[in-house]
């Protein structure tokens, strides 16, 4: 075994570690160390996609001395080291983005537990990503539920924080607790937790047709209790206050990874556990489909009412979230690609968005109204010029990263017969329609100097290094969102890969 | 007509005028949404006539939010209803409790029974399967315990400097009941807390030979630090047992956990072998890591519960010098 192979686990192990690092370093010392474990964290991941890449194959890794149904394992291939090494790229960037803001709304000496929190969930996601055992899944899923918690809360001086946690808390447990469910059921029907027996073992219950009822009821738990923990639409009620209320680094972590990682795993079980051919004829996939279609229209309509910046931004993820759904549910590859690519659209969009948004709020006094931010984006250029690309983006403008989502998506449907492409294709149309309405009509609200604003005038002097960090990230956040558009293939081309790999 | 005048607010939205003012009070206050009905009551008042206006004003009126008071209520009631009808069908299926062919009974757990004892050394083949079969679940669980330590921390602690101006909970008094001796606390405290102490330290360290182990231990070692501290009061105990002390035991007992599990993962999935004796079966010192591990586990559950307890009672422990 090469040394690459150990770096999933090794950086799992060194995020774990550092949350506890950080817990007695001092605030001002764990920021950095946090960063330079983003960027540690980005490489590796990076030469592991390198790695599986010229290998053409994934691996199983164990965790301990016993093999498949006895110990636990982690599974690395292409889609899985893509996601790593992104999910280790935007946290760095977003805190980067963010720090300002984060040494503004946490108390001095509560910092360092805000660093504690991050690291715990970097290394939860990582392990969501890699693992290849149910109840490990599970197990990470609580530290991702507590610390996901803890990031909305450090922000309590802002009351409404505390509501939203108290909210969000309640639905990411009910959802573990629906996941937990399952995975119990599943276990006294199959005797295995870990990915490749169980996988066989419900195959088998397939084919002499046993226990069909348990079954779709342990699909449908699985699903929506996933689906609750990535705000899928009739469930994403808890979303717009907790990402609002959060300082705008946890709303760029919240919305572009931890929605994500729940959905990457779900993938893998469809794939490894559920098997294509059955998910594509499964109810699971209409109800996932419908949900999703729901969500991209409704979110959108919902985003159109907000008069606050950051719950706007909240209630367009509940729409791109529906995006990855309706892929996933039209059960085809083509369809699973969609989403993989919107995964990694949305994951580079909106925590450029959320970055912005601090920054707007940092030149009006700290209001999320679009009303006060009305000439933000004078005041704040960059984070205008960030915005813009951000809402271009999220439309689907050519070469803008939402546009390879919106095609793959498109060309999924298209290629599939009956109800479910005209809905999808319906569906796109006018969502699009939707994003391009409110995102342009907030583009041009922050770019009118028409002096109704009271900050007008407002002139604020940066801190030179975080100001630099903050330039560093938001150039970072574009590149990638123009590449993702002219150069969609890397990506999309990868998850192809991946997901034949995951079957 | 009407399609115009809807054009026109569309134009209007456009335009970047607010629809629905929203009241002064929550522009000048903090962000909180302190009472939905009054955004709701303001939505009315600048909205023109019209079917979906006069919906929204009996939604708004007393009897509108009382009617939907009592269909929320309904509507919850009947969805639990289903839903535990599903779960309770659901498991009328399930294979016979306890049956000897039933499908869970299947080669995984006949391993770890029948070679538990050869393979990982722990005669509690419990121990065996948390703390080295599946051991990454378990470090996992440990730094549950440890986010929820964070989170509570970030809720609760109380750093005295920010006292004055921003506490989260301002209204909470510190050590509210210090002055009032409880005569019978105090003298069962004596008896029973040196005594809990002994059997937690006992659970932990026999994790591996009987029922018990690192989670259990722990759990009675931090009742036993809060029985005391109830009894005789924070003040006494943080002597010996200061947030500073509390913070570093858990940042040794993790610290330790991963390291020496970071060990073993990697020996493992590289195929090398761990040097780790396992010990002749039966004596204390056996089970190969299972016994450190074990410690760790303690070591943290108990500061995760005494620390909690703390919080809640006082805001923290203080860090001593």
């Amino acid at each position: 075994m090469t040394a690459v192979q150990n770096y999933p686990f090794a950086l799992i192990m060194l995020f774990l570690a550092s949350g506890v690092i950080c817990f007695v370093l001092s605030g001002r010392i764990a920021k950095w160390y946090c960063l330079v474990l983003c960027g540690v964290g980005t490489v590796m991941m990076a030469m592991t996609l390198r790695y599986v890449l010229a290998a053409g194959e994934s691996y199983v890794y164990l965790m301990g001395h016993f093999p498949s149904p006895w110990g636990n394992e982690l599974r690395i291939g292409p889609f899985e080291a893509l996601m790593a090494a992104l999910f280790c790229a935007i946290a760095l960037f977003s805190i980067m983005g963010g720090m300002e803001h984060i040494l503004e709304d946490c108390e001095e000496r509560k910092v360092n537990l805000y660093f504690a929190s991050f690291c715990l969930l970097m290394s939860s996601m990582l392990a969501l990503i890699f693992t290849n055992d149910l109840f490990t899944a599970y197990v990470f899923i609580e530290i991702n539920t507590i610390t996901a918690c803890a990031l909305v809360m450090l922000n309590y001086r802002n009351g409404g924080a505390l509501i939203a946690t108290t909210r969000y808390l309640i639905m990411s447990l009910l959802g573990s607790g629906l996941f937990l469910i399952a995975v119990i059921l599943l276990y006294d029907l199959t005797g295995h937790l870990l990915m490749e027996p169980l996988g066989a073992a419900v195959e088998t219950l397939r084919m002499t047709g046993g226990y069909l009822f348990p079954l779709t009821v342990i699909v449908g738990l699985l699903s929506v209790g996933l689906g609750i923990k990535s705000a899928i639409f009739p469930f994403h009620t808890w979303l717009p206050d907790a990402h609002a209320n959060a300082t705008s680094a946890s709303s760029a972590l919240l919305s572009g990874l931890v929605l994500k990682a729940y959905v990457i795993l779900l993938i893998k079980l469809i794939y490894r556990v559920m098997s294509m051919e059955s998910h594509a004829v499964s109810f699971a996939a209409d109800m996932l489909f419908v949900f999703g279609v729901l969500a991209m229209i409704i979110g959108s309509v919902l985003a159109m009412g907000e008069q606050d910046l950051k719950r706007m931004l909240a209630y367009s993820s509940v729409a791109q979230v529906g995006y990855i759904y309706a892929g996933i549910g039209l059960g085809t590859t083509a369809g699973m690609i969609a989403a993989g690519t919107q995964i990694v659209t949305h994951a580079i969009t909106k925590p450029m968005l959320f970055c912005a948004a601090g920054g707007f709020m940092g030149v009006s006094g700290g209001s999320r109204r679009i009303s006060d931010l009305r000439g933000a984006a004078w005041r704040d250029p960059l984070s205008g010029v960030a915005f813009f690309v951000g809402a271009l983006s999220m439309i689907g403008i050519p070469l803008f990263g939402g546009f390879a989502t919106k095609l793959q998506l498109t060309l999924a449907s298209i290629a599939l017969p009956g109800w479910k492409a005209w809905l999808s294709i319906a569906a796109i149309v006018l969502s699009t329609v939707l994003n391009a309405i409110y995102y342009l009509k907030t583009t041009a609200a922050l770019y009118s100097k028409d002096g109704t604003s009271p900050y007008d005038e407002l002139r604020v002097t940066y801190r030179t290094l975080y100001r630099a960090l903050y330039v560093i990230a938001i150039l970072a956040f574009i590149i990638l969102n123009i590449w993702q558009g002219i150069g969609s293939g890397t990506f999309t081309g990868i998850i192809r890969e991946g997901l034949s790999l995951l079957g | 007509m009407a399609s115009y005048r809807l054009f026109r607010r569309f134009a209007n939205w456009v335009e970047g005028e607010e629809v629905y003012p929203i009241p002064e009070i929550e522009k000048n206050g903090s962000s909180v949404r302190e009472h939905p009905i009054t955004e709701d009551m303001a939505r009315v008042r600048s909205s023109d006539e019209g079917v979906g206006t006069l919906l929204r004003r009996w939604m708004d009126s007393p009897q509108g939010v009382a009617a939907f008071r009592r269909v929320y209520t309904v509507t919850a009631a009947l969805l639990c209803a289903a839903i535990v009808t599903l779960l309770l069908v659901t498991v009328s299926y399930l294979p016979r409790f306890g049956a000897p062919d039933n499908p869970a009974n299947n080669e995984v757990p006949r391993r770890y029974i029948e070679q538990g004892l050869s393979e990982t050394g722990a005669i509690n083949v419990v121990a065996g399967m948390i703390l080295d079969y599946r051991a990454f679940d378990t470090l996992g669980e440990s730094n549950v315990l440890f986010a929820a330590t964070v989170a509570v921390l970030i809720l609760l602690r109380d750093d005295g400097e920010g006292k004055k101006k921003k506490r989260a909970i301002p209204e909470l008094k510190q050590e509210p009941e210090r002055e009032r001796p409880d005569p019978i606390l105090r003298a069962s405290a004596a008896v029973v807390g040196p005594f809990a102490l002994l059997y937690g330290v006992y659970v932990i360290l026999n994790g591996h030979l009987s029922a018990g182990g690192g989670f259990s231990g722990g759990a009675i070692l931090g009742a036993a630090l809060m029985l005391l501290s109830a009894a005789f009061g924070q003040e006494k105990l943080e002597r010996v047992f200061t947030a500073r002390r509390c913070k570093a035991l858990t940042f040794l007992a993790l610290m330790c956990y991963a390291l020496l599990k970071s060990w073993s993962f990697y020996t493992g999935a590289n195929h090398l072998p761990s040097g780790i004796p396992l010990g002749t079966p039966g004596s204390i010192l056996s089970g190969g890591l299972i016994l450190p591990l074990n410690i760790c586990v303690g070591l943290v559950v108990g500061c995760t519960m005494y620390s909690f307890y703390a919080c809640f009672r006082s805001g923290g422990m203080r860090d001593g010098t």
